[in-house]
């Protein structure tokens, strides 16, 4: 089943640029950080659409692995990728950017993350699915693509076309 | 994916996908180690002992640094205060330290095998530290890692390990890693101290002049004389050692070309290496100890990972 189809998506990867824009004039003071390695397909996709309205100087952009601060390493190996904060991220809005928001778990390793390269002045989370029934944590996005209202017992699946093919998000059978 | 074995007794029980997974989940804890803050939490159940039967620096402290930056709980065993000098054996100690609810054991003993003896009898994970003239893992995975990193790849790069092959872990775990990973592999020292049959045993190179040994390598992985373990003497003297085998500034200007110089520590200057060589820019020696920290803490997390399933 499709959620998101492939001629919604640009247009909400568009809106959500448009959105931390409204909220952060210019970027004032603020970073953008996506999060590996699947939230880092939207950062991209924003970050480029940021740059048809900013000059690029502007457009701080970082990508950040949570894999040594999850709460779920006894269950499962997970194998770390790239951390790229060329950046220094003291007293800054830190705006995290991730695919999915499910449990919130990533969400909560990723704020412990970030504070091993400074404290922030304030944290905001960008997201292009927003799962709330399904949270185990008080963490809530400030932008997001597409909210889910049920709980649903599908698997949701962001693929995008430089690593799936296709750029749609799509409901999966567990 | 995970690593193939539950311990970490030497390269010789390694795939070369586990090779690979090492170095590239060391390669993110480097980048860790250039944090602010240089820990993450990821350890922090697991409680691990440092057992030390043998005097070590840098291997220890490299060890118990990369526990820490994993915020493990850490416990330091060294044989002088020990009951080993009581005459406890060695599974008797381990078994002891064991029921106080430790995960991991790190060990270092002079006898070779001594950490597989130990695998056998115990549930924990072991990391071999280096056991006698066997091996020493994750000296070979920091070597592996320091070369790919200085020189792009591992595989079709030309290593010559100069000195005491004889009496070195080192070298043994590091022609295991080498050939593993598809690089050319020549040994090179007095032939007192370059075992016999070497050569077939292990499908490497041996060339007893040094000059072309140096002429022919990219990377130059310079081994320590390990005066404590000669029971004979091999060689006549030290200074004739330096002047027949050791690598110095002239040496190194007569080539055509610059190799990068290794050494696994702690360099007698003036025997095996001059210290114009060991402190040039050619020289990784401090790289190497740098990259020892993020390699063990690679080691570390992938072996815990498996450790309570």
């Amino acid at each position: 089943m499709i959620l998101i189809s492939e001629q919604q998506l640009p247009s909400i990867v568009k809106r959500l640029s448009h959105q931390i824009l409204e909220t952060h004039p210019g970027l004032q003071n603020t970073v953008l950080i996506g999060l590996q390695p699947r939230g880092v397909f939207l950062s991209d996709r924003i970050v480029a659409a940021l740059h048809q309205e900013l000059p690029a100087d502007q457009v701080v952009y970082g990508k950040l692995d949570i894999t040594f601060y999850r709460d779920d390493i006894r269950r499962e190996l997970h194998l770390a990728t790239q951390t790229d904060l060329p950046f220094s991220i003291e007293g800054k809005t830190v705006i995290l950017i991730d695919d999915v928001l499910f449990t919130g778990r990533t969400i909560r390793a990723a704020l412990d993350a970030l504070l091993s390269f400074g404290r922030p002045a304030k944290v905001e989370l960008c997201v292009l699915v927003d799962r709330k029934p399904s949270r185990e944590l008080p963490i809530q996005p400030d932008f997001s693509g597409k909210e889910m209202d049920t709980l649903t017992p599908y698997k949701v699946k962001v693929r995008w076309k430089e690593n799936d093919g296709v750029d749609d998000v799509i409901l999966l059978d567990q | 994916m995970a690593l193939s074995t539950k311990h970490l007794l030497g390269i010789k029980d390694l795939q070369t996908e586990d090779i690979q997974l090492i170095l590239s989940t060391a390669t993110q804890f480097k980048e860790v180690l250039q944090r602010p803050v240089k820990k993450v939490p990821t350890l922090r159940d697991v409680t691990i002992v440092n057992l030390f039967y043998e005097n070590s620096t840098r291997t220890r402290i490299s060890f118990e640094l990369a526990e820490r930056r994993l915020s493990a709980d850490v416990v330091n065993f060294t044989v002088s205060n020990s009951s080993a000098a009581k005459g406890e054996t060695l599974l008797d100690t381990v078994n002891n330290i064991l029921s106080m609810k430790v995960d991991m054991v790190v060990m270092r003993h002079s006898a070779s095998g001594a950490p597989h003896y130990l695998a056998k009898h115990i549930d924990a994970a072991i990391i071999n530290a280096g056991d006698g003239i066997n091996e020493h893992p994750t000296q070979a995975l920091l070597d592996a890692f320091s070369m790919q990193e200085k020189m792009g790849k591992l595989a079709g790069l030309k290593v010559a390990i100069i000195g005491d092959i004889m009496h070195s872990r080192v070298a043994l775990s590091n022609i295991y890693l080498l050939k593993k990973m598809g690089a050319e592999v020549m040994v090179s020292g007095p032939p007192t101290l370059i075992p016999k049959y070497l050569q077939e045993a292990m499908d490497i190179q041996v060339e007893y002049n040094i000059d072309k040994a140096l002429a022919w390598c990219d990377v130059a992985n310079v081994l320590r004389i390990q005066l404590e373990r000669q029971n004979q003497p091999l060689f006549s003297s030290l200074r004739e050692y330096n002047l027949a085998y050791g690598i110095t500034k002239a040496r190194l200007q007569k080539l055509d070309k610059e190799i990068l110089i290794m050494h696994p520590g702690p360099i007698n200057r003036g025997v095996e290496m001059d210290s114009d060589v060991a402190d040039s820019h050619q020289s990784i020696i401090l790289d190497q100890v740098e990259n020892g920290v993020a390699v063990r803490m690679a080691c570390l997390y992938l072996l815990t990972g498996r450790t309570n399933p």
